[in-house]
């Protein structure tokens, strides 16, 4: 690559990331393996180690994985241009379609046999979110302190309506708090994360 | 007017929501509940829509969220107002951040983070089984008054197959979902 913000590259970074929005179900974590495969492997724009941190990064900074991660490989690539670039591409598809099912749904929403495959399908998701539950607490409930955060957490939502946002600054300053006066606790907590090679 | 309040509502969801997918529901949920967008079954279905259309689930919801309170125009700036955070975020993150990943206050602030994260999205299982497995919203007095009249048992026989597919069968979800709207429409 001669000129990395050309228009050619980011016709390229925006058509890489349209096809890798239009083929990842589920959500963020679905895309990771479709973003190595192409940006990595096909493209080599990006090193395998790179990605493993643009992941890690992605994850640990607020929106969404997938837009965080795709803005992220834009920029490596072709700096703020890339990023638009990335961003848009992976948006769009989702956008589209869904702006046509909104669109039927409205339609259709009032048909009984709609009514009736919805209200089973709802049933399903409960048991999706569950699983996903199963999973993150693998990977972030590792003792009981961390237990009890989660489960205050449920508590301060759904018994006192407390909004989501201060549960989550909560959570940031209980890990200040240990940091700040228990550095003993600290340091156990970081020599479990780091033999586990955490990404968050 | 409402594409600003569009914009700005989920600039705030974009910004604060960490983790990804599932955990942004409860806060999306919380936002649109106070300004009447949608009505909380309308809100389990796009759950279900974001799993069987390709694309991440923020945006999905972002874009349905848009469309339904304000029309196609609603939808744009709702699914540009998500992505915002992500793109100055990432912006000024990607010149710095390598150095200080493992900084150990930053490490010790996501010990705390995390396990909130997982309590919010068990929070989205709950208020998701409040219109599709309970006939009502859970709460002792509706536990009292109603007792086992609460319980949709159609609702939770499909909960229970779903939960036995996904975990022991390692079906995949878009299978999952597309049986579970057969089963309702044989059921209900």
């Amino acid at each position: 690559m001669k000129s990395k913000s050309d228009i050619r590259t980011l016709a390229e970074i925006f058509c890489v990331f349209f096809k890798i929005g239009c083929f990842t179900f589920g959500g963020g974590y679905a895309m990771i393996p479709l973003i190595e495969r192409e940006i990595v492997n096909n493209k080599k724009w990006i090193k395998e180690e790179e990605i493993v941190d643009i992941f890690a990064v992605s994850q640990a900074v607020p929106g969404a994985i997938a837009i965080n991660s795709s803005t992220f490989v834009g920029y490596k690539i072709a700096g703020y241009k890339g990023s638009l670039a990335a961003t848009m591409g992976v948006v769009l598809p989702s956008f589209g379609i869904i702006t046509i099912i909104a669109a039927f749904l409205s339609a259709f929403q009032e048909n009984p046999v709609v009514q009736a495959a919805f209200m089973g399908i709802r049933s399903a998701v409960v048991a999706l979110i569950l699983v996903a539950v199963i999973r993150m607490t693998q990977t972030s409930v590792k003792d009981i302190l961390t237990a009890l955060i989660a489960f205050l957490t449920v508590i301060l939502i759904l018994v006192l309506n407390i909004h989501p946002v201060i549960t989550i600054v909560l959570g940031g300053l209980v890990g200040v708090v240990i940091f700040a006066f228990f550095p003993e606790k600290s340091k156990r907590i970081m020599k479990g994360a780091n033999e586990n090679h955490d990404i968050y | 007017m409402i594409y600003i309040r569009l914009l700005v509502t989920f600039i705030k969801i974009g910004l604060f929501s960490f983790g990804g997918g599932y955990a942004m529901i409860p806060l999306i949920q919380k936002e649109i509940e106070s300004y009447n967008w949608l009505s909380s079954s309308e809100f389990a279905d796009i759950i279900a829509i974001s799993e069987v259309t390709p694309g991440p689930i923020a945006v999905n919801s972002a874009t349905f969220v848009g469309y339904k309170a304000a029309g196609v125009l609603g939808g744009l700036v709702a699914t540009i107002g998500v992505s915002i955070p992500s793109l100055v975020i990432i912006m000024i993150v990607s010149r710095f951040f390598f150095g200080y990943q493992k900084h150990p206050l930053n490490m010790m602030v996501f010990y705390g983070i995390r396990p909130v994260i997982v309590g919010l999205v068990a929070t989205a299982a709950v208020s998701v089984a409040e219109t599709a497995i309970f006939n009502s919203g859970i709460s002792w007095s509706s536990v009292i008054e109603k007792g086992m009249n609460m319980i949709n048992f159609g609702g939770m026989f499909i909960f229970a197959a779903a939960l036995i597919a996904l975990i022991k069968f390692k079906v995949h979800p878009i299978l999952v979902i597309v049986a579970s709207g057969i089963a309702g429409v044989l059921m209900f």
